[in-house]
C-alpha cells in the first residue's frame, strides 16, 4: 500500500515546473528535506574551506613563498577554522541527525518542524554573514575585508584598536546567528528523542545514533550557549564601548579564553559523539553481528558528556595557570580517555569473529578506528602540561586536532554518507569511484597529517605565513602540501561519485544493507510521512525480529 | 517488505512518553541558564576590578518594590493558569492582566533605575567595567521580562478577544515555566548585583 503512494508522488514530483520543486525545499518543514539541506550547504561550506586549506598549504610549501600576503594568510586561516567548525562539521552533523532521528526511532517527523526549519535558515544565513565579510568588511580604509583574528580570536586582538573596520563583528555576528541555530537544533533532537519514539521503543532499545545524539544535544545546550553569551560580550565591547575583555580597562584577555574554551573542547565532542554514532551503526551492520556492550557504549557516552565540560583549560596550559589549576586540567583530560578507549574496544570487540563486508562505509569506519586512536593518543600527549609548554601552539598540535577532524570526524561522515546515500537518494553509489575516493583520501590524510607532527616537534609554530629556509622543516612542509592534493583529488571523486550515482545509480530497494534499524523498513527514498502506519519494536534490532521470526532479539534482550 | 509484521501488538501497557512543550521548555531553559551563568561569572570575576569610579556602593539600591512585584508575578501566573484548568475563564483573565501588570511595573522600574544611572550619575555601560557587567547583567535579565511580557500581552490580547479555551490551559502553563525562570533568574541578579557585588 505504501509503495503505491509513493510511486504516484513521484510521478506528481516529475510534472511539476522546476520553479514550484525549488520553492518546496524552501518553504519545507520536512525532517529529510531540511537535513538534505543541511548536508548539501555543508559540502559547500566544505569545498570553499578546502579551497582555503590549499591556498594556506601552497603558501607554506617551500620557504619564503609569496603565493598569498601574510594578510591573506592570516584571512585564510581564520575563515578555514571558522568555516570547517561552524558552517562544515556541525551542520553536516546535524543534517545526519535531522535526518535520520525521525526514521530511526519510527516517527513522522522532528517535534517542532517549524524550529527544525528555522534552525537551518539562521546557520545558512550565519555563514552568509562570514562571508558577506569579504564584500562589506572594509568599514575603514585600509581595514581588511575577511576576519583575521584567529577562529578563536584572542583578545585584545579584536579589540576596536587592532580590529579596525567591521571583519571581526560580521565574525561575531555570523557564530551568535549560527549558535542560535544551533541551540534550536539541540532542543528539537533532545525533545524528538524523549517524546517521539515509537511505541515499544524503550530508552534501553534505541539505536544508538539516537542515544548518542541525545547526549550531543545536552553537549550543544551546555556548550554553544556559553559561546553565544560571549559574542554578546564581545559585540557589547566593539559596539557600545563596554570593557569585558579591555585590558586598559581592567577587563581580562584570559577571561574571554576561558569563555571561548568552555565551549571550544566540548565542541570536540560535540563533533565527534555524532560520529561515534554513525560509526555504532555502520560497524554492526558491516560485522554481521550487533553492537558489543551496547550499555557500556551508553555510559561510556554519557561519561564523556559530563568529563568534557571540565578539561576546557587544557587549552591553556601555555597561558600560565596556578599549578592546582595545571594538575586539575590534565588530570580530567587523563581520565576523559578512559570512556573514549572503551568505545574503541567495544567496536573492535563488535568486529572481533564477525563476517567483515569491506564495503566503503566499513572502509571509512576502520581507518577511523585506527585514526581516532592515534589523534586519542597524541591527545594524552598534549593534556600533559608539562609536555603541552614544550609543543602548545606549534604544528604539533595542529597535526593532533586535524587527526581528530579529519582523520575521525570526516572519516565516519564519508563512511555515513556512503552508509545512508541509497535510503536519501534511492540509488545505490559506485562502489570502484568510492574505493578510489577511499584510499586517495587516506593516501592524502596520513601524507598530510602524519608528517605535519614532524616540524611541530622541530618547533615551527602555527599560523606562520612563511619561515626559513634550513630550519629542518622545508622537507616536512612539503610532503604536507603534497598530501592535500591526494586529499583534493579523493574530495574530488567523491563528489562525482555522488553526481553520478544521483543520475546514473542502480536503484538501491529499500533495504540494500540487510540492515537492522527502522529507517531501512521504508522505502528508498522514504515518502514524506516516513511510515505509512508508526511501527511498534520489541528490540534494538526491529528489522532483524521480522527478518528471522524464528530467533528473534527481544529473547535475549 | 511488509510493514504488518512491525506493528505487531504489544502486550504491553499504554505507551506514554513526556509532552513535547514541557520537555522542549526545559532544554531552552537549560541553555538559557548556561547563558545567565557565563554572564553571572563575569559579573563576580569583575566585582572590584573598575579601574575608576563610580563603584557599586556609591549607586545602587536595593530595588525592593519592583523585586516584590516580579516575583508575585510568578504566583499569580500559576493562579491564571489553574483558574483556567477550571475552566473559569474570566477568573484566569484577572490573574493573567495582573502578571502583565506585574511584569510591567518590574520592567519600569528597571526604567527608571537606568535613567537615574545615565543622566543623573553618569553610569553608561562604557564608564567602566561595574558598568558594562551591571548593564549586560541587568539588561540581558531585562530583556527577557521583555520577551516574556509581549508573549503575556499576546494571550492578554487573546483572552480579551475570547479566543482563550481551557485547552489551552497546557500551553499556558508551559509558558509559565519560562516566568518562573526569568524570576528565578532574578534572585540570582539580585543577590550577584545589589547584595554580593555592592
Amino acid at each position: 500500500m505504501a509503495s503505491d503512494t509513493i510511486a504516484l508522488g513521484m510521478a506528481d514530483e516529475g510534472a511539476r515546473p522546476i520553479g514550484e520543486r525549488l520553492h518546496d525545499w524552501v518553504v519545507t518543514v520536512d525532517h529529510k528535506k531540511l537535513g538534505i539541506l543541511y548536508i548539501l550547504y555543508s559540502l559547500l561550506m566544505l569545498v570553499i574551506g578546502g579551497v582555503e586549506a590549499t591556498i594556506l598549504r601552497i603558501q607554506l610549501i617551500v620557504p619564503h613563498n609569496h603565493f598569498v600576503s601574510p594578510q591573506v594568510f592570516n584571512r585564510m586561516f581564520t575563515m578555514h577554522g571558522t568555516t570547517m567548525i561552524f558552517f562544515v562539521a556541525m551542520p553536516i552533523l546535524f543534517g545526519f541527525g535531522t535526518y535520520l532521528i525521525p526514521l530511526m526511532i519510527g516517527t513522522r517527523d522532528m517535534a517542532f518542524p517549524r524550529l527544525n526549519a528555522f534552525s537551518f535558515w539562521m546557520t545558512a544565513f550565519g555563514g552568509l554573514l562570514l562571508y558577506f565579510s569579504f564584500i562589506g568588511g572594509n568599514g575603514l580604509y585600509g581595514a581588511g575585508n575577511a576576519p583575521d583574528v584567529g577562529w578563536f580570536a584572542y583578545a585584545p586582538l579584536t579589540s576596536r584598536a587592532f580590529s579596525p573596520g567591521h571583519s571581526t563583528d560580521f565574525w561575531t555576528m555570523a557564530l551568535l546567528v549560527s549558535g542560535i541555530g544551533s541551540i534550536g537544533t539541540a532542543v528539537n533532537f533532545i525533545t524528538t528523542i524523549l517524546c517521539m519514539r515509537c511505541p515499544g521503543m524503550t530508552l534501553g532499545k534505541m539505536p544508538l545514533l539516537a542515544w548518542l545524539n541525545l547526549i550531543t544535544g545536552g553537549l550543544v545546550i551546555l556548550a554553544v550557549s556559553p559561546l553565544t553569551a560571549a559574542q554578546i560580550m564581545l559585540a557589547i565591547d566593539r559596539y557600545l564601548g563596554g570593557h569585558f575583555f579591555d585590558t586598559q580597562a581592567g577587563g581580562a584577555a584570559v577571561l574571554w579564553m576561558h569563555f571561548f574554551w568552555i565551549f571550544g573542547h566540548p565542541e570536540v565532542y560535540v563533533l565527534i559523539i555524532p560520529c561515534f554514532a554513525f560509526a555504532s551503526e555502520i560497524i554492526p551492520v558491516f560485522s554481521r553481528k550487533p553492537i558489543f556492550g551496547y550499555p557500556v557504549m551508553v555510559g561510556a557516552t554519557v561519561a564523556i558528556g559530563f568529563i568534557s565540560m571540565s578539561v576546557w583549560a587544557h587549552h591553556m596550559f601555555t597561558v600560565g595557570m596556578s599549578s592546582y589549576g595545571n594538575s586539575f586540567f590534565t588530570a580530567t583530560t587523563m581520565v576523559i580517555a578512559v570512556p573514549t578507549g572503551i568505545k574503541i574496544f567495544n567496536w573492535i570487540g563488535t568486529m572481533w569473529g564477525g563476517k567483515i563486508q569491506f564495503r566503503a562505509p566499513m572502509l571509512f569506519c576502520i581507518a577511523f578506528l585506527f585514526q581516532f586512536l592515534i589523534a586519542g593518543l597524541t591527545g594524552i600527549m598534549l593534556g600533559a602540561s608539562p609536555f603541552n609548554w614544550q609543543l602548545g601552539n606549534s604544528y604539533f598540535v595542529v597535526a593532533h586536532f586535524h587527526y581528530v577532524i579529519v582523520g575521525g570526524i570526516l572519516f565516519t561522515v564519508f563512511g555515513a554518507f556512503y552508509y545512508w546515500f541509497p535510503k536519501m537518494s534511492g540509488r545505490m553509489y559506485n562502489e570502484t569511484l568510492a574505493k578510489w575516493h577511499f584510499w586517495l583520501f587516506l593516501i592524502g590524510f596520513h601524507l598530510t597529517f602524519d608528517f605535519m607532527h614532524v616540524p611541530g616537534m622541530l618547533g615551527m609554530p602555527r599560523r606562520i605565513y612563511t619561515y626559513e629556509p634550513g630550519r629542518g622543516w622545508d622537507i616536512w612542509n612539503l610532503i604536507v602540501t603534497v598530501g592535500v592534493f591526494f586529499q583534493a583529488t579523493g574530495v574530488l571523486v567523491f563528489v562525482a561519485n555522488l553526481l553520478w550515482s544521483l543520475w546514473r545509480g542502480e536503484p538501491a530497494g529499500n533495504d540494500p544493507w540487510d540492515a537492522w534499524t527502522l529507517e531501512w523498513s521504508t522505502t528508498s527514498p522514504p515518502p514524506d510521512y516516513n511510515f505509512a502506519t508508526i511501527p511498534v519494536v520489541e528490540s534494538r534490532r526491529p528489522l532483524w525480529d521480522i527478518k528471522h521470526p524464528e530467533d528473534p532479539d527481544w529473547k535475549y534482550e | 517488505m511488509s510493514s504488518a509484521t512491525l506493528t505487531r501488538s504489544s502486550n504491553e501497557p499504554v505507551w506514554a512518553l513526556p509532552s513535547r512543550g514541557r520537555v522542549g521548555m526545559f532544554t531552552l531553559i537549560a541553555a538559557e541558564s548556561a547563558v545567565f551563568t557565563i554572564f553571572v561569572v563575569a559579573y563576580i570575576y569583575y566585582i572590584g576590578k573598575s579601574l575608576s569610579g563610580p563603584m557599586p556602593k556609591d549607586l545602587l539600591e536595593l530595588p525592593v518594590f519592583s523585586t516584590v512585584c516580579l516575583l508575585s508575578s510568578s504566583l499569580t501566573i500559576h493562579l491564571a493558569v489553574r483558574a483556567l484548568r477550571q475552566a473559569k475563564v474570566g477568573v484566569f483573565g484577572l490573574w493573567w492582566f495582573l502578571t502583565m501588570a506585574l511584569g510591567t511595573i518590574f520592567l519600569v522600574s528597571t526604567g527608571r533605575e537606568w535613567h537615574h544611572l545615565i543622566y543623573e550619575k553618569g553610569l553608561t555601560i562604557s564608564t567602566n567595567l561595574f558598568g558594562t557587567t551591571y548593564y549586560s547583567l541587568v539588561g540581558l535579565h531585562a530583556f527577557h521580562v521583555t520577551v516574556g511580557l509581549l508573549a503575556i500581552a499576546l494571550a492578554m490580547v487573546f483572552t480579551l478577544l475570547g479566543k482563550v479555551k481551557p485547552e489551552h490551559s497546557e500551553r499556558l502553563d508551559i509558558f509559565s515555566l519560562y516566568w518562573h525562570f526569568v524570576d528565578v533568574v532574578w534572585v540570582i541578579v539580585f543577590t550577584v548585583v545589589y547584595v554580593i557585588g555592592r
